[in-house]
């Protein structure tokens, strides 16, 4: 009785075990049950049941209600489509004028909008290549196909590379200084000189258009959901849905709306581009103090002076850190928009993983990455510069980018004119290096993937082979000999435990949509490939983070290569994973190891640090050794801020698992491919997107419930 | 009408959902336990005072008393829950949000205790902040802010940012900007607060002078009741939201109304704060010593002449009528006697 006063909270969660596990034993595993038969296929069966709701019929194989729920959301897919395909063809036809044939047609609403749009990114995107690569069709826009090739002098040039170089190393000078303009400078004749200029130059292209466009947007919404409380409760939804939403699971409703190309690449990513910029906006406005806004208006402001003049120039850096996350998830959906045609570096990684070219993949991957990690930069000098004393320029120094700029314009514009004479049968390269002519790595990297299956196949495959059998097969067939009723108990039961009767209501209908929708079994296939990864990443960064914090330069290192990582657009982790263990779950959990393991670190580090120094100095004093501070005092207080750590390790594990789907897997994620190339995929994507999202936010709803109570408890923050 | 520039009659504010209805319901009987219990805190309970042209009255409270939610309600920075509002006549809180702002950008300056600079202006801009927003032609409000700048003494850092500003400098900035416009009413809500106690005192004497340069009709929100003894032509001392005591410092110090008052003033040293005229006696003509003195001289500047004699000393007026006697055991009794006890 002692024990259970005392903590009154373990009981709980044992008492919990024990109902979960005695359940587990209860429900026995229905004799027909097979894993793969176990889904709602919408194939006919005469074994299967069917129910109709809203005029669709849903077919499902029935089991034992308490072994697995009958998908009673089945019609969910089915009836997004058909919402989809009605708005976009039948819902308010209208007439439009068509410019071609000159004369009105009638189109639906939302058909002729999205077209319209879709014209527009188009012109965009056509207009910024061609600034960069050169060409007609912006031209072509304003006039016709005719007219241009009556007058070729007004195909746009298209800028030589010299000069996007200087450009770049110019803007590094300015933002922070030689180191950036050097690497910028470095960056950019690295691309040119190994011939991925022009898939670059595409990516960049795509990027200027994506990125831009999701910070105006974002910037808006944040603006309206800081100033209004029902915009914000709104918004407040979508956006937490959107940040564990994978990313392929928007492309396919996306797909079905835009169709494909680099227009619906745009546009998908600013889908998922601007929730993180919605809430950097708000968190910077919110931040900026009182009494700097009371000043404001005591200034006179009017609403609009006071956000344009007042909130918005003080929220600059947290605004700015938006642009920065705008940008890198801009270059991690440059490359799985590949899927649905975006033109670059993405579409030469993704055919290159598709011919398991690993050397063509490598030197793509390598090259993303590497302006991956400019754009960052950039973006991040950006957001922490400051302006300084101005007073006591020169007229040189105050304007002496713009003149740099202007010379590199026109010394790349006369060189590569002077190229055009010299390098006449060949290829002008002052101008552009063309694929074919760069220096290419690929054999060597392909040379070396073969030297490593020729020399350490053997090892690989054993433990391989280990793997799979040993630990991921048993670990699979656990995962999925829960019953529906057990798990949903177990879910239920923790959230009450940790966040009383609201928690408890909340992750139980995530969890429950999730078993009523026709993949549990797929959805507990993922969480298991999931939780392997999480284990081990959390372990791995647990260890890593402790032991480089405790020294000063390890952990300014530490934090550095995280930064690094967490810059490479996701897909780029597959390359060395496939060039090691070929196509398998290994490949995949290896991935999403390497990637989880992160942001389990860089929390593991920070939690620690934020120790305050005051209480380092006094455990000190009072005698106690360095373990018996770490234990005693360092990691209980950094444990809150660890576990928002292993919050953001399993939203990274789960995006890493979905995106293992392009190697095979048997979870959801393998579905959302699926839906890509299926016809009426729209809402099957969506749904299954949702459902990975659900599973995500189950465990972010009960991470930061208890890290919150912990906070309050240990009086941080 | 009086010259009252600012007028409040029995202002509420009371935060929270029900604020307006248990305010009605309460029907003029605020009790702050009471409504706490209901999930309403009350920011300032039945205030009513008026503060004429040119004159500097302080209010004194310590954190949590209402001091800054009094400020802005007659700022307008909140709405007030409930009672009356006029500034220079007007009834404040029936302005519409145009007028609020015309209001603002001509006849109402503002200093804060975080400074509350724009972090992204330099100090010449930060000051010609509130005249551009006014719609000063850019060159006017630059002139004019320069101006500004050499008023209080920060020439030669005009182009810096506020970052690069200590405490002090960065409140000059404040008070300038606060200024730019040239208001009628200035409010400082503990301008001085944040800043060192050497700093502090300075950026005082500074105010003070400005102040007799000005004369400006002002509302000063401080914790520190020395800083209230030393600035205030008036005192209104504040608890809970209430207004203990709303007086001349020397009244304060010698009558104070409550137990609460009382915790003040006992250990502040009487011969700084009261003049001869608050414990002279009456005048009499007969065995006077030679030695005179005025009756506006503070206590702790002539009290060593007086301790020198041993008849009582003449006090004059502005005159050099004798219009009263102090003896020279009153500021032994003055300085020593009526305190708390020392042991």
């Amino acid at each position: 009785m002692e024990l259970l006063k005392k903590y009154p909270k373990l009981f709980q969660w044992l008492f919990l075990l024990i109902v979960f596990f005695a359940l587990c034993f209860a429900i026995d595993v229905p004799e027909t049950y097979k894993f793969i038969r176990g889904q709602a296929e919408f194939i006919k069966d005469p074994n299967q049941s069917t129910y109709t709701l809203f005029g669709k019929e849903v077919r499902y194989y029935a089991f034992d209600t308490l072994w697995r729920l009958p998908p009673l959301l089945g019609w969910l897919p089915i009836w997004i489509n058909d919402a989809l395909f009605f708005l976009l063809n039948e819902w308010m036809p209208m007439e439009f004028w068509n410019e071609d044939t000159q004369e009105f047609k009638t189109r639906p609403l939302v058909l002729q909008i999205t077209r319209n749009i879709t014209a527009s990114m188009t012109f965009l995107i056509e207009l910024i290549r061609e600034i960069l690569l050169g060409g007609v069709e912006t031209v072509v826009a304003f006039t016709s196909w005719d007219w241009i090739d009556k007058n070729p002098w007004a195909e746009l040039p298209g800028l030589p590379w010299t000069i996007v170089a200087a450009s770049a190393a110019i803007l590094g000078y300015k933002l922070s200084g030689k180191g950036l303009a050097i690497f910028a400078g470095l960056v950019m004749i690295y691309i040119s000189v190994f011939g991925q200029w022009k898939p670059s130059m595409q990516t960049l292209s795509f990027i200027l258009v994506a990125a831009p466009l999701s910070f105006i947007f974002g910037l808006t919404l944040g603006i309206m959901a800081f100033k209004s409380k029902r915009v914000e409760k709104a918004l407040y939804p979508i956006l937490l849905v959107m940040q564990t939403m994978p990313q392929y699971a928007v492309l396919v409703p996306a797909m079905v709306l835009f169709g494909i190309g680099d227009h619906a690449a745009v546009i998908i990513t600013m889908v998922v581009a601007i929730p993180p910029m919605i809430l950097l906006t708000l968190l910077g406005l919110r931040a900026v103090p009182p009494e700097v806004i009371e000043a404001g208006k005591m200034s006179g402001c009017n609403n609009w002076q006071l956000m344009t003049k007042v909130l918005i120039p003080t929220a600059r850096r947290d605004i700015l850190i938006g642009v920065n996350q705008v940008i890198m998830v801009c270059f991690s959906m440059a490359v799985i928009a590949a899927f649905i045609g975006a033109k670059g570096l993405g579409w030469n990684l993704l055919l290159a993983l598709n011919q398991l070219n690993i050397g063509l993949a490598l030197e793509a991957g390598l090259c993303i990455s590497l302006i991956a990690i400019l754009l960052d930069k950039m973006s991040l000098a950006w957001a922490n510069k400051q302006e300084d004393y101005f007073g006591n320029l020169t007229f040189f120094q105050r304007y002496k980018n713009t003149l740099f700029f202007a010379g590199a314009v026109l010394i790349g514009a006369v060189l590569a004119y002077i190229g055009s004479f010299y390098l006449k049968d060949g290829y002008n390269y002052l101008y552009e290096v063309p694929h074919n002519k760069g220096i290419s790595t690929a054999d060597f990297w392909n040379k070396g993937v073969d030297w490593i299956w020729d020399t350490f196949f053997q090892t690989l495959k054993i433990f391989n082979t280990w793997l799979i059998v040993e630990v991921l097969q048993p670990m699979r067939a656990l995962y999925l000999r829960m019953p529906a009723v057990a798990t949903l108990v177990l879910v239920v039961g923790a959230g009450y435990i940790i966040g009383g009767i609201r928690s408890a209501f909340t992750v139980g209908a995530l969890a429950l949509f999730i078993a009523l929708s026709p993949w549990w079994d797929r959805a507990l296939v993922t969480t298991y490939m999931a939780t392997f990864g999480v284990i081990i990443s959390s372990t791995i960064g647990f260890v890593v983070g402790t032991l480089c914090q405790q020294n000063k330069y390890t952990t300014n290192f530490m934090l550095a290569v995280c930064d690094i990582f967490q810059t490479f657009p996701s897909f780029v982790y597959l390359i060395p994973v496939m060039m090691l263990f070929g196509i398998t779950d290994t490949s995949v959990l290896i991935a999403v190891i390497i990637y989880a393991t992160i942001p389990a670190t860089r929390y593991t580090i920070e939690g620690l640090r934020s120790v305050p120094a005051g209480l380092h100095d006094a455990a000190t004093m009072s005698g106690v050794t360095k373990l018996q501070r770490l234990f005693k005092i360092e990691f209980p207080l950094a444990f809150p801020h660890m576990m928002l750590g292993l919050n953001q390790t399993i939203v990274f594990a789960l995006f890493m698992v979905i995106i293992g789907a392009f190697i095979g897997t048997e979870d959801l994620g393998q579905y959302i491919l699926k839906a890509l190339s299926d016809k009426a995929g729209g809402g099957k994507g969506l749904v299954l997107g949702i459902c990975v999202a659900f599973i995500g936010l189950i465990f972010d709803n009960l991470i930061r419930t208890w890290v919150e109570k912990r906070k309050k408890h240990l009086g941080i923050d | 009408m009086t010259d009252a520039i600012i007028k409040c009659e029995s202002v509420y504010k009371i935060f929270g959902a029900n604020a307006k209805k248990m305010l009605q319901e309460a029907n003029g009987n605020v009790d702050a336990k009471k409504f706490q219990e209901n999930g309403c805190i009350v920011g300032v309970n039945n205030a009513s005072f008026e503060v004429s042209k040119g004159e500097m009255l302080v209010v004194m409270g310590l954190s949590g008393s209402g001091k800054s939610t009094l400020l802005r309600c007659i700022s307008r920075l909140t709405d007030a829950t409930d009672g009356k509002i006029y500034i220079e006549g007007q009834d404040l809180l029936s302005l519409k949000n145009k007028e609020l702002i015309e209001l603002r950008r001509n006849k109402m300056g503002m200093v804060f205790q975080s400074f509350a600079l724009l972090p992204h202006k330099t100090v010449l801009e930060n000051i010609a902040f509130p005249l551009q927003i006014k719609g000063v032609k850019t060159q006017d409000s630059i002139n004019k802010a320069m101006d500004m700048v050499k008023l209080v003494g920060l020439d030669g850092r005009e182009n810096y940012f506020p970052r690069e500003l200590s405490g002090g400098q960065q409140q000059r900035v404040g008070i300038a900007r606060s200024l730019a416009v040239e208001p009628d009413i200035w409010f400082l809500d503990e301008p001085f607060s944040a800043l060192d106690p050497l700093i502090r005192k300075e950026m005082q004497d500074e105010f003070l002078r400005l102040q007799a340069k000005l004369q400006k009709t002002i509302m000063f929100i401080t914790h520190d009741f020395d800083e209230a003894l030393k600035l205030a032509d008036r005192i209104a001392i504040m608890k809970d939201g209430i207004i203990e005591q709303l007086d001349t410092p020397a009244n304060i110090v010698l009558n104070p109304a409550t137990e609460y008052v009382k915790k003040f003033t006992e250990e502040v040293p009487r011969e700084k704060v009261l003049i001869i005229e608050d414990i002279m006696d009456a005048p009499t003509t007969e065995n006077l010593s030679d030695l005179k003195v005025s009756k506006n001289e503070i206590i702790e500047n002539v009290a060593e002449k007086i301790l020198t004699q041993e008849k009582s000393v003449g006090v004059t007026d502005e005159n050099n009528k004798i219009v009263g006697t102090v003896q020279p055991s009153k500021i032994i009794h003055t300085v020593f006697g009526g305190r708390k006890n020392n042991d």
